[in-house]
């Protein structure tokens, strides 16, 4: 090939970079030729247009191969790639027009042999227990931070009161580090792609993720795919970005579906960031199955499914105005919120897939703004709603308030006895009934707890309590529900308050002060409260217990990121569990007695260490006092054989001393009347 | 414990240092007027006039008499400590930062700054007793560490010279033939920013300095040897150590009463039956939840042998700059940033805090 490209009558330079090449043609016919490079003329001529400045062609007929060559600058070549699907609609052409890899694909074409061998049947390896963590016979959890340049995973030894190092890593992400929802990988991301981490022992690399530059990523539900995203400045200021979006699967670390477009089209929806985009784009349904994903587009929500990642039935579901949706945190079903459009109202609407079919819908009036809870079983959903009042000056909220395991799934509306009180938070409690709201317009809000459950009506929402002037902005539940965290972050400074819900009594009042982040281990046993460097001072972490004790803090410089690795969810049937809790006394004896050990041991190596010190200061200071003995003298001397040395002890005596000025004797007279 | 608070500077507090009895604080500020105080009650004594530039740091003679004072204004003075009067001024080409009075007060010690094309200088005087035949011959020079040089103290017996500065370096000069004899410059485990503040006991034996690493070191003045490191969460500015407990005062800024840290309730309640020890109960764990919200700008107190913090005092609405402890370990000393003197009395129980 490389004679015919030297021979070339057109002046190009040949490049590997600089040549199509068009396989798959049909046999043609010598006498056909001439129509057949008619036909190729005109795919020439597209390609002309598309790219404007094609140097030259030239084309080369061959029974069953064809090079289209042409010289093309850098700039084309990326625009070319980007036009690709454009070429592809002549369905026959294949076109290899990634333009490095171009000679290798074709080398590789040439290599394959004429005749058939069975592949080799490679002997099974068995891989790495990926689970290996959750086998700790202490039952720790592990976490994850990032400060300065090195990524660290830590368990959280809460009993030694310190965390014990598993794995560090020097620059192991150029920008962020995040777990898979299960907690078996820990993903990395590159300017290359994204990798993932885990194993038995140690973190070795499981499968990378090619995506150039990309920015942002998410895993589906059950960690089967990896969504990553980039966006590309456009290389003229008017347009706008480009965005990639790949699907790998996580196993294998091949692409299952590309999506690419312009930032516009994936800017429906909410309020984008600095890019326009709404993180994540797809959101994946509930479940482990990670059956379906859904995006918002333009009056459409679209529902894939990731047998074939495609559209289920070939189509979105067509919807007026949607602005937002979202998936119930178990089952297949989709929230959308439509706001207010002419005439028509704003309206919630339940969504079953794959069927479409609507299940339940709810009309509202003069609303602002709609927010959307699920609940973590996805029992309830429920819909904080802004609303202007009459005069169309002020707004109130109200929450409206579904049932969804129910039959027809009632609605409930709830308003806060205050209706001008705004809403600071809210938060269900997780595989609870109960939720908290933050309300109130005065510096320290009020804390409500509400239940899904009264008594005696089981579906009838009730408040719990109301606990007044809190300095909290945000609520942190515990993942096993009860406990919950009222924590005044930002203007508050960190004020933290741990609340028991089902006593209804606050069990600690504290602080971590500047505190940016918290976060509840996976168990609900401890809790993470961290500064990280968008403040300057007091970086680093706090782990505290779930009842507020402060277990031990580690101040670390440029604090980036903590996160505690997820576990799966518990193996034990609800029934087991529930035996457990009945018989806790039974079970905690064992660990209350490890507790027991552990504890005297600590205080047995505290004492020691500490004898330890002071046996080697009191040799420094017996050193000391020697030498300033010995060199007593000299020092005496040096200060002219003044006697006085700091060991002299002075005493302040207090003396009075009367002196007699002078005496006069004056003779008074004395009248006596 | 109420600290007094002492306004009479107007401008940014430097330098803070007791007499010999502690009865006298003499203070230095970026104003030019460097003040004496009555230690017990804050009462002010008077001041010095004279200097025309901000006075970084001050010395007082054995018996109470002299004041050696450094300025920016490329002098040091002496002064008669008790008419205010200026005994002598000692003239350089860049300004004065730190002076030290050697034992017996026949030699001082102190440093010059960088300044246009002048590099540090260390500057050995021979301090005459009659000022009349006082001379502003240097009887040594030593240049060679870069940067600013910040402190410079006399070893013991006059026999050396320790110096740290801006290049993180502590080193320990010959006064007499300006020969390095020791430094910590491949000390693995030396500071690794500037030096802010050096403070050196009163045996001469031991030394703290503090620098914005955010530590302060122990080190042994003989053979240099780094014994403690104090670890905290901001840069020190200035490190003080008590006199009477094994306690170390870093960064330091006002007041609130010493906040204690509470005892681990699981853990078992430590013996401390050595008198050495102050306050050195427990795990580092379980350090206080300092409440530190205005400004945090805090004088922390560490026992010296556990490496621990006690505790904290707060206060001063801008960095600590200064410190001091009374030489008799029952009060002490902060100048601030904001320009206050805070002096505090210890509360009884502080001699008591045993966790």
């Amino acid at each position: 090939m490389m004679k015919i490209l030297r021979g070339g009558k057109l002046g190009i330079r040949p490049r590997f970079s600089n040549i199509i090449v068009v396989d798959h043609l049909p046999q043609v016919p010598q006498e056909n030729l001439i129509s057949w490079r008619a036909l190729f003329a005109r795919f020439t001529i597209k390609l002309v247009l598309l790219r404007k400045m094609v140097f030259g062609c030239l084309l080369i007929l061959q029974p069953i191969k064809l090079l289209v060559i042409a010289s093309l600058s850098i700039i084309h070549l990326r625009k070319l790639s980007l036009r690709r699907e454009k070429l592809m609609d002549i369905s026959w052409i294949s076109l290899i027009s990634s333009p490095s890899t171009c000679l290798m694909r074709l080398r590789s074409l040439w290599r394959v042999p004429d005749e058939w061998a069975p592949p080799e049947t490679k002997p099974y390896t068995p891989t790495e227990n990926l689970h290996q963590w959750l086998t700790d016979a202490k039952a720790r959890d592990q976490f994850v931070i990032r400060a300065s340049q090195d990524t660290e995973v830590l368990w959280n030894d809460a009993r030694q009161m310190k965390p014990d190092p598993v794995y560090k890593r020097t620059f192991w992400t150029e920008s962020f580090v995040q777990w898979s929802p299960l907690g078996t990988y820990l993903a990395t991301v590159h300017r290359q792609g994204a990798a993932v981490w885990g194993g038995a022992s140690t973190f070795n690399r499981i499968q990378r993720y090619a995506h150039p530059m990309v920015k942002f990523i998410d895993f589906s539900p059950g960690e089967n795919y990896l969504v990553t995203y980039s966006s590309h400045e456009p290389s003229n200021p008017r347009d706008t970005h480009r965005v990639a979006i790949n699907i790998f699967d996580v196993r294998t670390g091949k692409v299952r579906r590309d999506f690419k477009g312009s930032a516009d089209d994936f800017a429906v929806g909410g309020t984008g960031g600095l890019t326009g985009v709404n993180w994540p784009i797809f959101k994946w349904a509930g479940g482990k199955d990670d059956k379906y994903f859904a995006r918002i587009g333009k009056n459409v929500v679209s529902v894939y499914e990731t047998e074939t990642f495609s559209l289920i039935d070939k189509k979105s579901i067509k919807v007026e105005n949607v602005m937002d949706f979202s998936w119930s945190p178990t089952n297949p079903i989709l929230a959308l919120f439509v706001p207010e459009f002419g005439n028509q109202p704003a309206k919630v609407s339940l969504y079953q897939i794959p069927s479409k079919v609507e299940i339940r819908q709810k009309n509202l009036f003069s609303v602002s703004d709609c927010k959307m809870y699920w609940q973590s079983n996805g029992d309830y959903l429920a819909v904080k709603v802004d609303r202007y009042t009459k005069t169309k000056k002020s707004k109130y909220t109200g929450f409206e308030l579904f049932r969804i395991k129910e039959r027809d799934i009632p609605i409930e509306v709830l308003e806060l006895e205050n209706k001008n009180d705004k809403i600071i938070a809210f938060a269900w409690e997780p595989k609870g009934h109960r939720f908290a709201v933050i309300h109130g317009d005065n510096p320290r809000p009020d804390v409500s707890f509400y239940s899904m459950k009264t008594a005696h009506h089981t579906s009838r929402v009730s408040k719990l309590t109301t606990v007044k002037g809190k300095q909290a902005n945000a609520l942190y539940w515990s993942p096993g529900g009860r406990y919950i965290i009222l924590a005044g972050l930002k203007g508050f400074n960190g004020q933290l308050e741990f609340y028991n819900v089902d006593e209804l009594e606050t069990m600690a009042t504290t602080e971590h002060f500047m505190c940016t982040d918290i976060e509840w281990d996976p168990t609900g046993r401890y809790v993470a409260t961290a500064v990280t460097s968008v403040h300057e001072m007091e970086n680093g972490f706090n782990i505290w217990s779930f009842n507020g004790k402060l277990l031990y803090r580690i101040p670390k410089d440029h604090f980036f990121q903590f996160i505690w690795r997820p576990r799966p969810p518990s193996l034990l049937t609800p029934e087991k569990e529930e035996e457990i809790a009945k018989n806790l006394k039974k079970y905690s004896k064992k660990y209350e007695a490890e507790d027991q050990d552990v504890s005297m041991l600590l205080s047995e190596q505290d004492r020691e260490k500490r004898r330890l010190l002071k046996e080697e200061w009191s040799s420094w200071v017996t050193k000391w006092k020697k030498y300033h003995e010995e060199e007593k003298l000299e020092r005496e001397k040096l200060r002219d054989g003044e006697v006085s040395d700091e060991e002299e002890e002075y005493e302040a005596k207090e003396v009075e001393i009367e002196e007699v000025v002078g005496v006069e004797e004056e003779i008074v007279s004395f009248d006596f009347e | 414990m109420r600290p007094i608070l002492m306004k009479g500077h107007e401008r940014p507090l430097t330098f803070l240092k007791y007499n010999r009895d502690g009865d006298l604080l003499f203070s230095c500020a970026k104003d030019h007027n460097p003040t004496v105080w009555f230690a017990d009650n804050g009462e002010r004594l008077g001041t010095y006039h004279g200097h025309n530039g901000a006075v970084w740091s001050c010395d007082i003679s054995f018996d109470s008499s002299r004041l050696l004072t450094g300025s920016a204004d490329t002098t040091v003075k002496l002064w008669d400590v008790k008419r205010g009067e200026q005994l002598y001024t000692f003239k350089f080409d860049s300004p004065a930062r730190s002076v030290d009075f050697a034992v017996g007060e026949k030699l001082a010690v102190m440093t010059t700054d960088p300044f246009m094309d002048k590099t540090s200088a260390i500057h050995v005087k021979r301090i005459a007793e009659d000022i009349e035949d006082q001379d502003n011959e240097s009887a040594l020079v030593i240049r060679g560490p870069t940067g600013r040089i910040n402190r410079a103290v006399w070893g013991p017996l006059n026999k050396t010279i320790v110096s740290c500065g801006e290049d993180a370096i502590i080193r320990v000069w010959d006064p007499v033939t300006g020969q390095e004899i020791m430094s910590t410059k491949d000390h693995e485990n030396g500071h690794k920013k500037a030096i802010t503040s050096l403070c050196i006991s009163d045996d001469k034996s031991h030394f703290l300095t503090g620098a914005l690493d955010k530590s302060a070191k122990l080190w042994d003045t003989r053979t240099l040897t780094l014994i403690k490191t104090y670890v905290t969460e901001r840069p020190v500015n200035a490190v003080t150590m008590s006199p009477l407990l094994d306690h170390v005062v870093s960064p330091a800024s006002g007041w609130d009463g010493i906040e204690k840290i509470r005892p681990e309730d699981g853990v078992d309640q430590l013996g401390t039956a050595d008198q050495v020890v102050l306050g050195g109960g427990q795990d580092a764990s379980s350090v206080t939840t300092t409440d530190h919200r205005a400004g945090k700008f805090e004088a922390k107190f560490y026992d010296k042998i556990l490496q621990q913090e006690i505790g904290g005092v707060k206060g001063h609405f801008g960095p600590i700059n200064a410190l001091a402890f009374n030489p008799d370990g029952k009060s002490f000393a902060s100048g601030g940033e904001d320009g206050y003197v805070r002096l505090h009395h210890f509360d009884p129980d502080y001699f008591n805090i045993k966790l």
